[in-house]
Parts: C-alpha cells; sequence; structure tokens
C-alpha cells in the first residue's frame, strides 16, 4: 500500500538527511521504525503522511503517485490514514469529545449519526468520563489516549504513530501497544516510530531502523 | 482462538480499568450536561480580532453610507432643479432709442403667445422688475430715469419642444432690443457639475471599499496566524482548504453584517434625523432660506435608503467574500 523507490529527503539547501529510501508497507502489516535521534524518523513519517514531498525519487501511496495528486486528492488519502504526533495536537478549545470527531466532522458527518460511535470509541480507550473535559485538564496518558482514539476513529488503512509511549509509564505503554496490535490484527497496517527497546521487545514485528540516512529492514 | 472483536475488547478492558485507577487517585470532575458541547466552532470565535474589526467595518460602512446618502441628494436635487430650469426661458428686452418700452413688450408677449407649445407667459411689470434690482440699487428709484431692461418670463409647456429659433428670430426682427436666454448654457455646465460630484462620491465610496477589504485582509490573515496549529490539525486530519476556509467565512461574514448593519444604521437614523430637521436647518444656522434653496429639500428618498441598505449587504458580502480569499491563498502558499 506504501511503496518508496529511491526516495530522498532535504529541508532546504543543506545535505540529504534520507538517502535512497527503497521499501514497502503491505497492507496489514506492524513495523516498528527506530534509529538514533535525529536521524530522521519524524521525517520519514511526515513523508508517509504527505506533510512533506520527497526531494527525488518516487513514492506511491494506495496505488498513486504523490508527486502528480492535487491538493483536494491529498486531503483524501490522508483520510485514509491515522496519524499520532509525538505531542497529541489536541486542539485546546474543544471537548475530548469533539477532538477525537473532528476528522468525521471535516468530511461532512453529522453530530446525530457518528455520536454513539464516537462515546463508544472514548469508552473502549477508557475515557469515558472524560468524554466532556477540555485537553488543558487531562494528564499525559489521557492525551495520549485521546490522540490515539483520533487517530482510529475514522477507521485508517494506515496509522502511524510517531513516540506514541513517550509520555507514559511503562504499564501503560504496554497497553497502549497492545491496543495498536488489536487495531492491526482487524486489519490496519500500523507503523510506531519509537526508540523505547523495551517496548519493541514487546511484540515481534518488522523493524525499520534509520541510520546515517538510510533505511534498513529487519523482517 | 477468540475473535478480533473479543480481542480489541479485552485491549480496551484493560486500558478501562487502567483508567479508573488514575482517576481514583485524583479528584473527579464531575460531568454535568451543560458541559456537553458536542459541536464548538473549531476556530475559538475570541481568537479572531472581532469587535475592533466591526468597529472599522462600521466606521467604514457610515463613511461610505454618508456618501452614497450625499451623492442621491445631490443627483436627486440637480434633477429637480435641471427640470425645472429648462422648462423656463426669458426674452430680455433692451431700451432701445426712439421706441416706446411699453409697446415692445406688449409685441413681444403677443409673438411667445403665438408660438406653439408655451405654457405661460410673464410680463415683469416695471415695479417687479425694481423689486428684483432692490439689493443692487436700493429703494426709493425711479425706473424711468434708468435704462432697465425689462424681462418677459416664459414657461414651456410640459413634454412640448416648441421652436425657439422661429420664435427668436421672430422677435428680432420686429423687437429690435430683443434677447432670447433659454439657460442652455447654464443648465450644461450644472449637468457637468452635477456629475463631477457624482463621481467624486463613488470614487470616495471605491476607496472606503477598498479600505475595508485591506483591513478585512489583514484581520483574516491574524486570525489564520493565530489558529495556525489548529489549521495544521485540520490539515492532518484530512479536512480540504474549502472547509478550512468555511470556518473562518463564517465568522468573518457574521462580524461583516454586524459592522455593516451598525453603520448603515446609524447613517438611515442621520438622514431621518436630517429630513426633520431640513426645514428647520435655517433657523439653527441663522441663514435665510440658503440652505432649503440650496438643497432642494435634505429629505432622502426610498432610493437612498435602499442603496445604503445595498451597502449594507455588499459590505458584509465584501467582508466574506476577502476572508475566503484570503484563506484560500495562504493555504495555498503553505505547500
Ligand atoms: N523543518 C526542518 N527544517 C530543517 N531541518 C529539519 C527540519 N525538521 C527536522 N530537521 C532535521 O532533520 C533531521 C532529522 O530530524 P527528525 O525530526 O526527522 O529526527 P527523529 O529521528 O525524529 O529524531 P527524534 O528521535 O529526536 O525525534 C534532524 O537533523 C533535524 O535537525
Ligand atoms: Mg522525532
Amino acid at each position: 500500500m506504501v511503496r518508496f523507490e529511491n526516495i530522498g529527503l532535504r529541508y532546504g539547501v543543506g545535505s540529504e538527511i534520507l538517502r535512497d529510501l527503497n521499501f514497502q508497507i503491505r497492507p496489514s502489516s506492524f513495523q516498528f521504525l527506530t534509529g538514533p535521534s535525529g536521524a530522521g524518523k519524524t521525517s520519514l513519517l511526515r513523508l508517509l503522511f504527505l506533510a512533506l514531498k520527497p526531494t527525488r525519487g518516487l513514492m506511491t501511496l494506495f496505488g498513486h503517485d504523490v508527486s502528480r495528486l492535487d491538493k483536494d486528492a491529498l486531503a483524501s488519502l490522508r483520510r485514509r490514514i491515522g496519524l499520532v504526533f509525538q505531542d497529541f495536537r489536541l486542539i485546546d478549545h474543544l471537548t475530548t469529545y469533539e477532538n477525537v470527531a473532528l476528522p468525521l466532522r471535516v468530511i461532512g458527518r453529522r453530530e446525530e449519526e457518528y455520536r454513539s460511535e464516537v462515546i463508544e470509541l472514548l469508552r473502549w480507550v477508557g475515557l469515558g468520563d472524560r468524554i466532556w473535559a477540555l485537553p488543558p485538564v487531562l494528564s499525559g496518558g489521557e492525551k495520549q489516549r485521546a490522540a490515539i482514539a483520533r487517530a482510529v476513529i475514522g477507521r485508517p488503512e494506515l496509522l502511524l504513530a510517531d513516540e506514541p509511549t513517550g509520555n507514559v509509564d511503562p504499564t501503560l505503554a504496554q497497553r497502549l501497544l497492545r491496543l495498536f496490535v488489536e487495531l492491526n490484527r482487524s486489519g490496519t497496517s500500523i507503523v510506531i516510530a519509537t526508540h523505547d527497546i523495551a517496548l519493541m521487545d514487546q511484540f515481534d514485528a518488522r523493524r525499520l531502523v534509520l541510520h546515517e540516512g538510510r533505511l534498513h529492514a529487519y523482517d | 482462538m477468540p475473535t478480533t472483536e473479543a480481542r480489541l475488547r479485552i485491549a480496551a478492558r484493560e486500558l478501562v480499568e487502567m483508567a479508573v485507577r488514575e482517576q481514583e487517585s485524583k479528584p473527579q470532575e464531575i460531568d454535568t450536561a451543560s458541559d456537553a458541547r458536542t459541536s464548538s466552532p473549531v476556530m475559538p470565535p475570541d481568537s479572531i480580532a472581532g469587535r475592533a474589526l466591526v468597529g472599522v467595518v462600521a466606521i467604514m460602512s457610515l463613511l461610505a453610507a454618508l456618501t452614497l446618502g450625499a451623492v442621491v441628494l445631490v443627483r436627486n436635487a440637480a434633477g429637480a432643479w435641471q427640470t425645472e430650469v429648462s422648462r423656463e426661458i426669458t426674452v430680455q428686452i433692451r431700451p432701445t432709442d426712439g421706441r416706446d418700452g411699453e409697446q415692445d413688450v406688449a409685441q413681444a408677449v403677443a409673438i411667445v403667445q403665438a408660438t406653439p407649445g408655451i405654457a405661460k407667459v410673464h410680463a415683469l411689470s416695471k415695479t417687479e422688475s425694481a423689486k428684483l434690482l432692490e439689493p443692487w440699487l436700493g429703494t426709493g428709484l425711479s425706473l424711468d430715469e434708468l435704462p432697465v431692461p425689462r424681462m418677459i418670463v416664459v414657461t414651456l409647456a410640459t413634454d412640448a419642444r416648441p421652436d425657439l429659433d422661429r420664435m427668436r428670430q421672430a422677435l428680432t426682427e420686429s423687437v429690435p432690443g430683443a434677447s432670447v436666454d433659454d439657460h442652455r448654457g447654464w443648465v450644461g455646465r450644472m449637468r457637468v457639475m452635477t456629475r463631477l460630484a457624482v463621481a467624486g462620491g463613488m470614487a470616495v465610496l471605491g476607496l472606503v471599499l477598498a479600505a475595508t477589504v485591506l483591513m478585512v485582509i489583514f484581520a483574516t490573515q491574524g486570525a489564520m496566524a493565530t489558529n495556525k496549529s489548529i489549521i495544521e490539525v485540520l490539515h492532518f486530519v484530512g479536512a480540504k482548504n474549502r472547509y478550512i476556509s468555511a470556518q473562518f467565512q463564517r465568522h468573518f461574514l457574521l462580524l461583516g453584517l454586524k459592522g455593516a448593519a451598525i453603520g448603515g444604521g446609524v447613517a438611515a437614523v442621520f438622514f431621518v434625523a436630517m429630513s426633520f430637521l431640513g426645514p428647520h436647518l435655517d433657523r439653527l444656522v441663522g441663514g435665510s432660506g440658503g440652505a432649503e434653496a440650496l438643497f432642494g429639500s435634505i429629505v432622502l428618498g426610498p432610493d437612498g435608503y435602499a442603496g445604503v441598505f445595498g451597502l449594507v449587504v455588499l459590505v458584509a458580502a465584501a467582508t466574506a467574500l476577502t476572508s475566503r480569499v484570503t484563506v484560500v491563498r495562504t493555504l495555498g502558499a503553505l505547500e
């Protein structure tokens, strides 16, 4: 569903941060993306999420050459991808419920229609009694779960998570991983960027390792 | 082998238990129905420089409406004046040596009356002429001793186009001192002046609208800068630019409507007040019939009020459209 061919990325006039990337992400696959800090994990996720365009090479997403798509088409592709930011990016003046419902709202679905769906998901991730709370009063772990709920509410085909366990204690980290694994079993492809070795050791999955701009895959 | 659904539920239950434990260790927030906001505006309304913008739009609309009202007044007054003036001509008879003035006047009146399309002929008597000249010559003067021309005021019938050239020829043939003034040059100059005044008013109107549009561009860009992180999130959850610009447009349409309605409303109140004060204006300024004579009436007709209303709609629409175009262009420049 994702295919990189000789992809290179540089910011501005600097040297290439990512060089000659050749890999694929298959449907219903699970992979960790790892590498030292500054290796370009976040940058690679931004490429996958179409927030950046590669400076060279061919990137195919859901069968489309992304360099040929206009903005509306890119937006349509983004709707098939769920993204969990390292820093959550919840909207502070919207309630947990409204934040999680946002992806449904922007595609024009009506509130009556999605209401029970959103509340059910919030209960699922253990935010049943924080539904009407605003993000500033949520704990780090609660924000994390709200961000994950927002990423999965639209039933994405591909879920990208940047350091999703960076802000939580090891027990919660383990449970969040469990949730990702279950999502993967129901058919979603998962890419988790992390340098938490303990986390990766808990689940045997493909590892994509970034090192000095190049990507090595360990299946 | 449990089903996917069952496995998901197990994972979820663990999270719920976890959350409950987390909750127990800190004070509970009470979940009341009044907190249940389900579709707040995506852009926080107070993040948009609302009140200042409403104020600016109100002032701009007020200026525009006053200008528009003035243009309508000038045009209507000038129009009324022109039709009145061009329906009147004057025949002047200069005293000529060796001719009887009274007889010349009588003959001229006869010739004018014989011309088809004339409604009324009125020869000013000597006393009437004296009265007209009073401001210049003072009272108690005998006109018999002065070579003062005699005037005949001729009113044309409505919609008639009398052959003035023929009349002029007939007059000069039998009354050597006669000359006909149909005020044509004067009406022409008036028309040019009116057009200039209207064009000037329109230019002011255009400038005011342009200033409003520029203000709205700044305000929209400010609002977008403030809400940059929200715009980013909207992008990431798959919102198209159309959706994002609609979020701003709604706010700005409302702001524009509010401001324009306030400005237009104040202008309308001003015109209503003027229409009541108008007749008493002379006394207020201590003049002598000048204002009324100059402006005809200071009453704005229904066309004027319709214009002000149209202006309110135009300003609100311009505000919404400007913010939309600004958002779309700013978003377009992002990537
Ligand atoms: N917007 C940007 N402009 C210029 N350089 C950037 C930009 N974003 C990232 N970089 C650079 O690209 C390199 C890779 O950054 P990136 O954030 O992708 O690393 P990372 O692997 O996610 O690191 P970490 O593990 O610390 O999150 C870094 O050297 C960083 O300085
Ligand atoms: Mg990173």
